[in-house]
């Protein structure tokens, strides 16, 4: 291909190299955040750069890539990393959950369970779940070290007394391995047992926070909550009003000036598939 | 080890640079006490305290601690999960300023609960009865559990911070001036509280001032440190009524008569 005048995946070796080091010790290490020399990328901080290195770091030429952002393979992001990849390494890219080796994603976990040799890479704003709790980071390092995690239960606490129900509905603290508190990132918290016990590779990489971090397969990944408070994985009381779906995470989308609105499957492969069923096989 | 008292410090002695902080302060604190410490600004309090609290590492010295089953530690070579340990369960500590020790973006209710999520309660209506009963025990309205710390007065706040402190029932509170920065009507009620509840909970206290008003009103047994050493020390009122060390004699002839 002329265009392409990077090295495979952008990144050059020996920056690959040093990632998949970190990403290494993610995978021995459950939930601990690694410190990575994260680069600079052709794009900004936020749009996933993250993502983007883990990606470079892990693909090779016979993988087959997925992008998706809020579930979704066609919003801009998703189809600029997308692009991005087929530019600087020539792999195949697909929308279809079932036949990609690497997903990245943002904020969504994808409907159809994964299975053993997929890799999830998770774009990831905070890596750090204590940061709004405890600014430092000087501290947050002890908190993980020491395990006093008590505070996070206060932020459970303080949603409860606030609105009645624990009310964080996305980024949903995690135990992972029994051992350290986690970010599953910006998730909304229906996708957090889907985490749990994942036959797939679940990488995650904060970019401008230069932190990687793992969960190896079939890892036990449980979801902070109070005994008399259990944690619930909720969604829109709805039906998809496209492919009719009841079990998958629902986006309200605005239709018209009127107000009008409807509910529709956050992740569109996942709708499609159902769709084309109910069109093949009525 | 054997020991009797709940905290012993022996021979300590802490220097920064040329400047000796804490110089062979030897003292002993009982289950139950109250010991103060005073002297002005510089003579070595704070330091004096930091120590005892495993903040600061003395020069020389041991600082020793009895749990309530009669274990033995030695704060000076502690590490730090027991140091934090301790915090949280048989010690607390109150600030002068209560902005120090608590958090301020968080709901009166989470501040008190906190320390009962550290040590492992995971049972939101266990923790929330039992703040709301502690704010009732530092006369704080309970249907104000919800509001946070800067909707409260300066002193509802060190009330809340009492409360905080005392929740998991600690076996030893150090304070560091605690009435510091409030005026004398609302410094009369804390003092008062601590008093109150010190008594009831029989815990043992260690509080660091220059007020010699509130040494008066709540401690057993007073020391008064000068350049780092301790001058004088005795039960409270037979140092304030007849202090023999000159230094004594200044302090207490300098309390303002109205």
């Amino acid at each position: 291909m002329d265009e392409l005048k990077y090295n495979f995946a952008y990144l050059d070796e020996q920056t690959k190299k040093t990632i998949r080091r970190a990403i290494l010790k993610g995978l021995s290490i459950p939930g601990y955040q690694v410190p990575f020399s994260s680069r600079e990328m052709p794009m900004p901080y936020g749009w996933g750069t993250g993502g983007i290195q883990v990606t470079s770091s892990c693909i090779k030429q016979d993988d087959t890539l997925k992008v998706i952002d809020q579930g979704s393979d066609d919003t801009t992001n998703a189809v600029s990393i997308r692009n991005f990849f087929k530019r600087v390494t020539n792999v195949q890219t697909t929308e279809d959950t079932n036949k990609a080796t690497i997903i990245q994603t943002r904020h969504r976990i994808p409907e159809i369970p994964l299975v053993e040799k997929q890799i999830l890479i998770y774009q990831v704003p905070t890596p750090e779940p204590f940061r709004f709790l405890e600014p430092s980071e000087f501290e947050t390092r002890k908190i993980h070290a020491l395990k006093e995690y008590g505070i996070m239960h206060l932020k459970l606490y303080e949603d409860i007394s606030k609105n009645g129900h624990i009310s964080t509905s996305y980024n949903y603290p995690v135990l992972v391995d029994d051992n350290y508190i986690s970010a599953p990132s910006p998730i909304p918290k229906f996708d957090n047992p889907k985490m749990n016990n994942n036959p797939a590779i679940q990488l995650f990489g904060a970019g401008r926070e230069q932190r990687i971090y793992a969960i190896p397969p079939y890892t036990k990944v449980i979801s902070l909550d109070f005994e008399d408070y259990p944690f619930e994985a909720t969604k829109a009381n709805a039906v998809c009003q496209l492919c009719g779906a009841t079990d998958s995470y629902l986006d309200e989308i605005i239709i018209d000036n009127a107000g009008g609105r409807m509910f529709v499957c956050s992740d569109t492969n996942y709708c499609q598939n159902n769709l084309l069923k109910k069109i093949y096989n009525p | 080890m054997n020991m009797n008292e709940i905290i012993k410090i022996t021979d300590l002695t802490k220097s920064f640079g040329n400047i000796i902080a804490c110089s062979s302060i030897t003292l002993e604190v009982y289950p139950g006490e109250i010991v103060g410490i005073v002297g002005e600004s510089g003579s070595g309090k704070t330091t004096l305290l930091k120590c005892a609290s495993g903040l600061y590492k003395p020069d020389s010295g041991e600082v020793f601690f009895r749990s309530d089953d009669n274990y033995v530690q030695n704060i000076c070579n502690i590490s730090e999960p027991d140091l934090r340990q301790l915090m949280r369960t048989d010690w607390s500590f109150i600030h002068q300023n209560p902005r120090d020790g608590l958090r301020m973006n968080i709901s009166a209710g989470g501040n008190i609960g906190e320390k009962l999520m550290a040590i492992g309660n995971r049972h939101y209506g266990n923790i929330r009865e039992a703040a709301a009963a502690w704010l009732e025990k530092v006369e704080i309205d309970s249907s104000r559990i919800d509001e946070l710390p800067s909707n409260f007065s300066g002193g509802m706040q060190q009330r809340l911070q009492i409360a905080r402190c005392l929740i998991t029932e600690p076996k030893l509170i150090y304070m560091d001036e605690p009435t510091g920065g409030l005026d004398v009507s609302v410094q009369a009620k804390i003092l008062d509280l601590i008093k109150k509840l010190v008594e009831e909970l029989n815990i043992a206290a260690v509080i660091v001032t220059h007020d010699l008003g509130v040494v008066r009103l709540l401690a057993d047994r007073v020391l008064v440190m000068k350049d780092g050493h301790i001058v004088e020390q005795g039960i409270t009122d037979q140092v304030l009524d007849d202090p023999h060390h000159a230094y004594t004699q200044l302090l207490v002839s300098s309390i303002i008569q109205v």
